[in-house]
C-alpha cells in the first residue's frame, strides 16, 4: 500500500522540538562582526546632511558606511514589468521616501556597540510634503519620483465597458478597503556574508528563494553564479514577505568586503515592522449587477493598490487580482482595471495569497451586498451562480482557464456541516428577541490559483550504497513540512522507508537549480518533480538488475516492501537497492537520476468557507465563534501537513478582517511599528476550526496535486467580514470595513439606527 | 557582573555586562540557541523558559537577575533521549511548522500543565496568549497541549 495520503508525523520535528531550529542568527561564523542600519525617521525629506564623524571613533565601531561611499552599480530591477524610474538605492542618497529606508550602515564587533553608535549619527531631513493616501498619489499634485513623472508604478488598463450594467434590474456599487497588513513571521530577516579566500562569497540568508538571492548577488557583484554560494538553513516562516533580494540584505557582503571580515546582520522586529514589506493594500471600487431572481448579470473591479514607495511585487499584485476577479461564479460580462501608485510607505511585497485574497474580498462582497439587495439568502444566491460541475475547463471572461472544480458540492457540504439552516433560526430568534449579542452567518466560495506564475523545478534523487537515498530539492521549505513530504512521495517509488530518505534543498552549491517555496507552487512542481526523478531511478535500477539477473527488464519487478528488484515470480533471486547502488557507482553519478519539472499550467484550489461570529451590538466587539472550512487542493498528499497549511492560513485570514492593519498617520509615521502596537492575532481570538477536506484531482500534474498554502487565508477574509456585516444586516448595515474593530463595528451600528 | 547559575541542571558562572539579558546571555554565553528572539517589546514569547520550574519572558530578564536561580531552555526538555509528554504531544498533532516559536511555546505549555490541574480549551488559549505563532493558527497547538493534560500521568 502506498504511503501517500496518509496522515504522517513530520520527520524533522524532534530537532525543532528538542534543540530547536538552526536559524541564521543562530550560526557561528568565526570572526563575523555585526551590521546595524540607521533609517529613515521622516517619511519624505531630503537629506540636507548625515553626521557620521563621532559614530566613526565609537568602541568597537569598524566601519561606517552612506550611499556617497557606495561605487555598486544601481540594484536591477526586481522584475521586468516595473518601472525602472523608480528604483530604490541601496542606501538612501539624496532623498528618503519612507520611515524605514536604510541610510547608513555600521559595521561593528557587536549588536550592542552598533546600537550605541547609532545614536551619536545625526541626519538632517528638510521635510518635503508627504503622500499617504493613493487617491492622493494617483492626484499626482506631489511626485515622489520626479524622473519617473508619475506616481503611477504600473497599470492594467483594458478600457470601461460603459454598457456593462445595461439590462441590470439591480446595481450595487461599493468602495471596500482591503486594508495594509504586516506578514510577520516569526523569525525576521537575517543574513551573515563571507568572502572565501578562492573570491566566492558564501552568504546565509532567511528567504524562501536561495537560488534568486543567488542570482541577484552575482549580479550585484559581477560574479557568476557558480561563485556564489547562498544557503537557507532554517526559516521561520516568510509568507511571501522573504522572496526577493532586499537591499539591506544584498548590501551585507559589500560592506564585509569592505571591513574584510565576515559579517552578520538581524533586523531587529520593531525594524522588520518597516524593512520587511508588507501585503495586501488595495482600495476597491466593486459594481455588481444582476436581475431579482438571483442572476448575477455583470462585474466591475478596479483596483488601486499602493505599491509603497519603491514599487517591487506589490505593484504587479493586481494581475493575480484580475486573474481571479469572478471567482467561483458564471457571470457573462466582467472588467478590470488598476492602477498601483507609490506612497510614502513601506513598499508592497507578496503576502500570503498575494493578489488574489484580495479579488476573493471583493467578489465575495459584492455576492453578498447584491444578496443583501435584492434580499435573498446569500447561499442561494451563490447556488444559482456558481460554475457548473460539468462547465471545466472552464474559461472566464477575463480569460482566465480554470482546471475542475465542483464548486457546489463545496458550498453544500459547507452549508451541512456548520448547521446553516439552525444557524438562521438561531439569528432569527435573537434578532427576534432583540439581544445584545447578535449572530452573523458569513459565506466565502472561493476559487484560488496556485503555481500561477509558470516556472520548473529542479529535483534530483539518489540510492546510495548503503540502501539510503536522498532527494535534492529546489524547493525551499520554511515549515511547509518537504522533508517528510518529498521523502512520502520518493519512497513511494522507491520502497525505501521515509527515515532512510534524506531531503536535501536550501543550499545552491549542493541544488545547483532552484526556484524556491512560494505561490502554493512547491508540492505541484518541485513534488511532482522528486516523484518523477525518483521513477527515473527505478527504471535505471531495473535495467541494471536485469542485466545482472540475465532478464528481460519487462520482466524485472521492483518489490517494494522488500526494497529489491526480482524476475516476476522467482522472488529468492533478487538484488538490493544497496548492492544495485554499488553496481552502479562506477558509472557517473552512480544510481541517480534528476530532473526540471515544468508543469503545463496552473491548478485552481477551491472550497467554501463560513463564519459565524458573535457581536455585541452594545460594544461593537466582534468574536468568531466557529470558521467552518471545506477545502479542494486535488489529492492530498499528507492530510496531517495539509490541515496545518489551512489552519494558519484561517487564522491568518481571520486576523486580517479582524484584527490586522498597518496604520500610519498623516505625516507617513508608521502607528503599528513593534508588536506591542500590531494587533498580530494570537490564541484567545480564534476558535478551533472545522476542517472537511475534497478532493477533486486536477489533472494538471501526474499527483493530481494542488497548492494548499493559502487557500485558508484566501477564503476566511471575506467569510468573517460577511459574517460581521451579516450580524448587523437587520439594522440596516450593509458593509464595515477590514479590520472590523469594535469601533468601527460600533460606528456602523449608530450609523445605521 | 558575575553570574551563577544552573542551566538544564548544569551549573554555569561568567562575568556579564550589566545589560546583557537573559535571553542573549543563554544564546550567546551558554550557546544554547534553542531558544529565539521574535520581538522587542516582550510581545511574542519566543523567547520564554522555565526559571525556577515558572515559565518568564527571557528578553524581559537581565542576566544578573538570574543569579542564583535554576533555568531550563527547550535543550533540557528531554530526559535520556526521549522527548518530554509534551514535546511527543506537538509531534504527534503537528503542532508546529516553522518552528520558531516552538522552544518557547513548550516552555509556556510545561508551565501552564504544571500550573493547572484541568484544562479547558479556552483555559490553554488564554495561558498561551502571550506566546504568538505566525504558521500554525494555534489549532494543533491547542490540540496538542490538551492532549498532553489528558496524559498527565505521563508528566513529571
Ligand atoms: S523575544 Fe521575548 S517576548 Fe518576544
Ligand atoms: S510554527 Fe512558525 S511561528 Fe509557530
Amino acid at each position: 500500500m502506498s504511503i501517500l495520503g496518509n496522515r504522517v508525523v513530520r520527520k524533522e520535528d524532534p530537532k525543532f522540538l528538542t534543540s530547536g531550529g538552526t536559524y541564521v542568527d543562530d550560526l557561528k561564523i568565526d570572526g563575523a562582526a555585526r551590521v546595524t542600519y540607521v533609517r529613515s525617521t521622516s517619511a519624505h525629506a531630503r537629506i540636507r546632511s548625515v553626521d557620521i564623524d563621532e559614530a566613526r571613533s565609537a568602541p568597537g565601531v569598524l566601519a561606517v558606511v552612506t550611499a556617497a561611499d557606495i561605487e555598486l552599480d544601481p540594484l536591477p530591477l526586481e522584475m521586468p514589468m516595473l518601472n525602472e524610474k523608480m528604483p530604490q538605492p541601496w542606501l538612501a542618497t539624496d532623498v528618503v521616501r519612507y520611515v524605514g529606508e536604510p541610510v547608513v550602515a555600521i559595521v561593528s564587533e557587536t549588536q550592542a556597540e552598533g546600537a550605541d553608535a547609532a545614536e551619536l549619527i545625526f541626519i538632517d531631513y528638510e521635510p518635503l510634503p508627504v503622500l499617504v493616501d493613493t487617491e492622493g498619489a494617483l492626484e499626482g499634485s506631489i511626485v515622489l519620483h520626479p524622473e519617473a513623472g508619475t506616481n503611477v508604478s504600473f497599470e492594467l488598463q483594458f478600457g470601461r465597458d460603459e454598457s456593462l450594467f445595461d439590462g441590470c434590474e439591480v446595481v450595487v456599487r461599493r468602495r471596500v478597503n482591503n486594508q495594509r497588513v504586516a506578514p510577520c513571521p516569526l523569525e525576521v530577516r537575517a543574513v551573515a556574508a563571507r568572502w572565501e579566500d578562492d573570491g566566492r562569497l558564501t552568504q546565509w540568508s532567511s528567504t524562501q528563494a536561495p537560488h534568486s538571492v543567488r542570482d541577484a548577488l552575482a549580479k550585484a557583484y559581477g560574479l557568476f553564479e557558480d561563485e556564489v554560494h547562498v544557503i537557507s538553513p532554517d526559516v521561520g516562516g516568510g509568507f511571501g514577505a522573504k522572496i526577493g533580494g532586499y537591499p539591506d540584505e544584498l548590501l551585507i557582503a559589500w560592506l564585509a568586503r569592505r571591513v574584510g571580515r565576515p559579517l552578520k546582520w538581524t533586523e531587529t522586529r520593531s525594524e522588520s515592522m518597516v524593512a520587511l514589506g508588507h501585503g495586501r493594500a488595495q482600495l476597491q471600487d466593486i459594481e455588481i449587477g444582476g436581475s431579482r431572481d438571483g442572476t448575477i448579470g455583470a462585474y466591475r473591479l478596479t483596483v488601486l493598490q499602493d505599491s509603497g514607495a519603491y514599487p517591487r511585487v506589490g505593484a504587479l499584485l493586481s494581475f493575480m487580482t484580475r486573474t481571479m476577479a469572478s471567482g467561483t461564479y458564471r457571470i457573462p460580462k466582467v472588467d478590470f482595471n488598476s492602477r498601483s501608485v507609490v506612497t510614502n510607505t513601506t513598499p508592497v511585497v507578496s503576502y500570503r495569497g498575494a493578489g488574489r485574497p484580495e479579488a476573493t474580498a471583493a467578489i465575495e462582497r459584492a455576492v453578498d451586498l447584491f444578496a443583501a439587495e435584492i434580499g435573498m439568502d446569500p447561499a442561494e444566491v451563490r447556488r444559482r451562480n456558481l460554475v457548473p460541475p460539468d462547465a471545466f475547463p472552464f474559461t472566464t471572461p477575463l480569460g482566465t482557464t480554470y482546471d475542475v472544480g465542483d464548486y457546489g458540492r463545496a458550498l453544500e457540504l459547507a452549508l451541512e456541516a456548520s448547521g446553516y439552516a439552525d444557524l438562521r433560526k438561531e439569528q432569527a430568534r435573537r434578532r427576534e428577541a432583540g439581544e445584545v449579542r447578535q449572530l452573523g452567518i458569513g459565506l466565502s466560495a472561493y476559487v484560488e490559483i496556485t503555481n500561477g506564475v509558470p516556472g520548473s523545478e529542479f529535483a534530483a534523487v539518489e540510492v546510495r550504497e548503503n540502501g539510503t537515498a536522498v532527494v535534492r530539492t529546489g524547493t525551499s521549505p520554511h515549515g511547509q513540512g518537504h522533508v517528510t513530504s518529498w521523502a512520502m512521495l520518493v519512497s513511494d517509488a522507491l520502497g525505501i522507508p521515509i527515515d532512510s530518505i534524506e531531503v536535501v534543498h536550501g543550499d545552491t552549491d549542493v541544488v545547483p537549480r532552484g526556484v524556491g517555496t512560494f505561490g502554493s507552487r512547491s508540492l505541484q512542481v518541485g513534488g511532482v518533480a522528486a516523484h518523477q526523478a525518483a521513477g527515473q531511478v527505478v527504471d535505471k535500477a531495473r535495467q541494471l538488475a536485469a542485466k545482472l539477473l540475465e532478464a528481460d527488464p519487462a520482466d524485472v519487478v521492483l518489490d517494494k516492501v522488500g526494497q529489491r528488484f526480482h524476475v516476476a515470480g522467482t522472488p529468492a533471486v533478487a538484488k538490493s537497492w544497496g548492492e544495485l547502488a554499488r553496481e552502479a557507482s562506477s558509472e557517473p553519478g552512480g544510481l541517480s537520476a534528476e530532473t526540471d519539472f515544468t508543469p503545463p499550467g496552473a491548478t485552481f484550489p477551491f472550497g467554501c468557507h463560513v463564519a459565524v461570529v458573535e457581536v455585541d451590538t452594545e460594544t461593537g466587539k466582534v468574536t468568531i465563534e466557529r470558521l467552518v472550512a471545506v477545502d479542494d487542493a486535488g489529492r492530498i498528499l499528507n492530510p496531517l501537513v495539509a490541515e496545518g497549511q489551512i489552519q494558519g492560513g484561517l487564522a491568518q485570514g481571520a486576523a486580517q478582517a479582524l484584527l490586522e492593519q498597518v496604520a500610519y498617520d498623516d505625516d507617513g509615521n508608521p502607528l503599528t511599528a513593534n508588536l506591542a502596537d500590531y494587533t498580530f492575532v494570537s490564541a484567545a481570538e480564534v476558535p478551533s476550526f472545522e476542517t472537511t477536506s475534497m478532493e477533486t484531482p486536477t489533472p494538471v500534474n501526474e499527483l493530481g496535486a494542488k497548492g494548499i498554502g493559502e487557500s485558508g487565508t484566501i477564503g476566511s477574509t471575506p467569510a468573517v467580514q460577511n459574517a460581521v456585516v451579516d450580524a448587523l444586516s437587520h439594522l440596516g448595515v450593509r458593509h464595515v470595513d477590514m479590520p472590523a474593530t469594535p469601533e468601527r463595528v460600533w460606528q456602523a451600528i449608530a450609523a445605521a439606527r | 557582573m558575575r553570574v551563577r547559575l544552573s542551566v538544564n541542571g548544569a551549573s554555569q558562572e561568567h562575568e556579564v555586562e550589566p545589560r546583557l539579558l537573559l535571553v542573549h546571555y543563554l544564546r550567546e554565553v551558554v550557546g544554547l540557541t534553542g531558544t529565539n528572539v521574535g520581538c522587542d517589546t516582550s510581545s511574542c514569547g519566543a523567547c520564554t523558559v522555565l526559571m525556577d520550574g515558572e515559565s518568564i519572558k527571557s528578553c524581559t530578564v537581565l542576566a544578573v537577575q538570574a543569579d542564583g536561580t535554576e533555568i531550563t531552555t527547550i535543550e533540557g526538555m528531554a530526559q535520556d533521549g526521549a522527548m518530554h509528554p509534551i514535546q511527543e504531544a506537538f509531534r504527534e498533532h503537528h503542532a508546529l511548522q516553522c518552528g520558531y516559536c516552538t522552544p518557547g511555546m513548550v516552555m509556556a505549555a510545561a508551565s501552564l500543565l504544571k500550573e493547572h490541574a484541568d484544562l479547558t480549551e479556552a483555559e490553554v488559549r488564554e495561558g498561551l496568549e502571550g506566546n504568538l505563532c505566525r504558521c500554525t493558527g494555534y489549532h494543533n497547538i491547542v490540540k496538542a497541549v490538551l492532549a498532553a493534560a489528558g496524559d498527565r500521568e505521563a508528566l513529571v
